[in-house]
């Protein structure tokens, strides 16, 4: 295959960025976009200039460090896929393919198509975790009944890999399918009551300060989620706030 | 009040909660302007009691005026600190369509709109019955030995394709405007269960069919009068 790739180049968060234009040849169906990005790269190093930085990790969908904004959406135009799990077979020869980091004043770039999603980090260490005793007297989790649907709906919230794509793709640069994934995984659980206010008041509250915006239910987040979290979860997140701001 | 909505689901509830405010308003209006292509008397009587009861006048009214600055005002808000979140650089390649609704996600210009439309309407019927009321001192309702409600607001479309085209042109928005809010806003309560997929059928019926019959009303006084 030969494509015309038109990649957002930016040397740090200071600088200004533009995109460049970049033609290659020889992409075989079965490669993995990040195995595309490969292939430019190792062009671009035996030419001389400076490859293209993107972020990557486990390939396998699982971990998400892979990102990219392609062709207008994240992670390209498949939906419940992350860009590693995305191959060019997907594409045609003689496509043009416009690629651009995860955009969100909550994100700023690093560099070319890095971003930096440690907002999210901030918002899990201010309360998505539960406390437990570990002194010997720890009492086993399995020792604690559980319907099965809210295990099910905990489980589900719980594959949310904090890709940031839900971010990227809301018009408000909202986080609340990741905060909200977030809560409703321990929301749902014994485990989790025990903190359950204080948890959802203060992720909420690192949310906003992180400077992301309000939601205005488009469901964007939801369409582009690689791992299908559902609106259910804001609406539970928005509830949860709720009462525990009224109780408070 | 500011403590209150400074966070941003607290901001989503208000918007919501003064969103539905809005459309129950909606639906009362409504009702009695429907009354006008069908009876006279009826559509005078309810326009009289609804224009002198001291409940509706000093209680109701001016929540409803508060409801409807509060909406909007927070309306622009959230689009403001929207806009700031999504940062200085655009995406050159943004496939909106891909995920979401124009309805969706164009809410502040379907909500512009109905605000331009409410500047009409205020100075089409709120301002003179206000003069007629509170600064002329008439509270009798009458014109003549007639009461002057019917007439009054037939007689805003009788003869005026324009104003009657203006009038529809904004229900078309309004109804876009509702197809999103009207669901969306049990959503941003909170309200997301297995009825809500019912509940979401009804919002969109009732999105449709109200705006569209405050249309059918202006086009119908205005094309009996012709
Ligand atoms: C006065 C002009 C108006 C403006 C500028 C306006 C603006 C907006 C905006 C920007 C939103 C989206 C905010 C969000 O989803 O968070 C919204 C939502 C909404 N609006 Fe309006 N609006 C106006 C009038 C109305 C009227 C007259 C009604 C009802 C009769 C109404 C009902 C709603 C509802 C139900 C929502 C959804 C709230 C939610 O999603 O939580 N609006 N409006
Ligand atoms: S909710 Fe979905 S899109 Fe958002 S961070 Fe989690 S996995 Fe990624
Ligand atoms: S590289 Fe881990 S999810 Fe794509």
């Amino acid at each position: 295959m030969k494509l015309t790739l038109k990649i957002w180049r930016q040397e740090n968060a200071d600088t200004k960025g533009r995109l460049e234009t970049y033609n290659i040849d020889g992409i075989e169906e079965d490669m993995s976009f990040l195995e595309m990005l490969d292939v430019l790269n190792d062009k671009l190093v035996r030419e001389g200039t400076e490859p293209v930085e993107f972020d990557h990790d486990c390939r396998e969908g699982i971990c998400g460090a892979c990102s990219l904004m392609i062709n207008g959406e994240p992670h390209g135009p498949d939906k419940l896929i992350t860009t590693c799990q995305l191959h060019m077979r997907r594409f045609n020869d003689g496509d043009t393919i416009v690629i651009e980091p995860f955009r969100a004043k909550a994100f700023p770039i690093i560099k070319d198509l890095i971003v930096d999603r440690s907002a999210f980090d901030r918002i899990q260490q201010a309360g998505g975790y539960i406390s437990v005793n570990t002194s010997g007297n720890t009492i086993d989790a399995n020792s604690i009944p559980i319907e099965k649907d809210k295990a099910d709906m905990s489980f589900n919230a719980a594959t949310c890999i904090g890709c940031g794509a839900c971010v990227a793709s809301c018009k408000n640069a909202s986080a609340m399918l990741f905060t909200s994934a977030k809560v409703s995984q321990f929301a749902l659980l014994p485990q989790g009551e025990v903190e359950a206010a204080d948890r959802v008041l203060n992720m909420v509250n690192q949310m906003d300060k992180e400077g992301f915006g309000n939601c205005t239910n488009t469901g964007a987040c939801e369409v582009e989620c690689p791992k299908g979290i559902s609106l259910e979860n804001i609406a539970r997140m928005n509830r949860e706030y709720l009462s525990a701001s009224v109780a408070g | 009040m500011a403590g209150i909505l400074s966070s941003s689901i607290a901001r989503k509830v208000a918007m919501a909660l003064s969103g539905i405010f809005l459309v129950s308003f909606l639906a009362l209006h409504f009702i009695i302007n429907l009354t006008s292509v069908f009876s006279e008397d009826f559509f005078n009587e309810a326009s009289h009691f609804m224009g002198t009861n001291p409940i509706v006048q000093f209680l109701l009214q001016p929540i409803l005026v508060f409801g409807v600055i509060f909406h909007f005002v927070m309306g622009f808000v959230l689009e403001l600190q929207n806009r700031k979140a999504r940062g200085d650089v655009g995406y050159a390649m943004y496939k909106g369509s891909a995920n979401s609704s124009w309805l969706s996600r164009n809410m502040i210009i379907s909500g512009i709109v109905v605000l331009l439309f409410l500047g009409l309407h205020f100075y089409d019927f709120w301002i003179p019955e206000m003069v007629t009321k509170y600064v002329e001192g008439d509270m009798t309702g009458m014109h003549g030995d007639t009461f002057r409600y019917y007439e009054e607001t037939v007689h805003k479309f009788a003869g005026d394709p324009i104003r009657t085209g203006l009038y529809v042109l904004s229900f078309v928005f309004l109804m876009l405007h509702l197809l999103h809010g009207f669901s969306s806003s049990f959503q941003s309560v909170g309200f997301n269960n297995k009825y809500s997929r019912g509940l979401k059928g009804f919002t969109k019926a009732f999105a449709i069919v109200v705006p569209l019959g405050f249309a059918f009303i202006a086009i119908f006084h205005y094309v009996s009068h012709l």
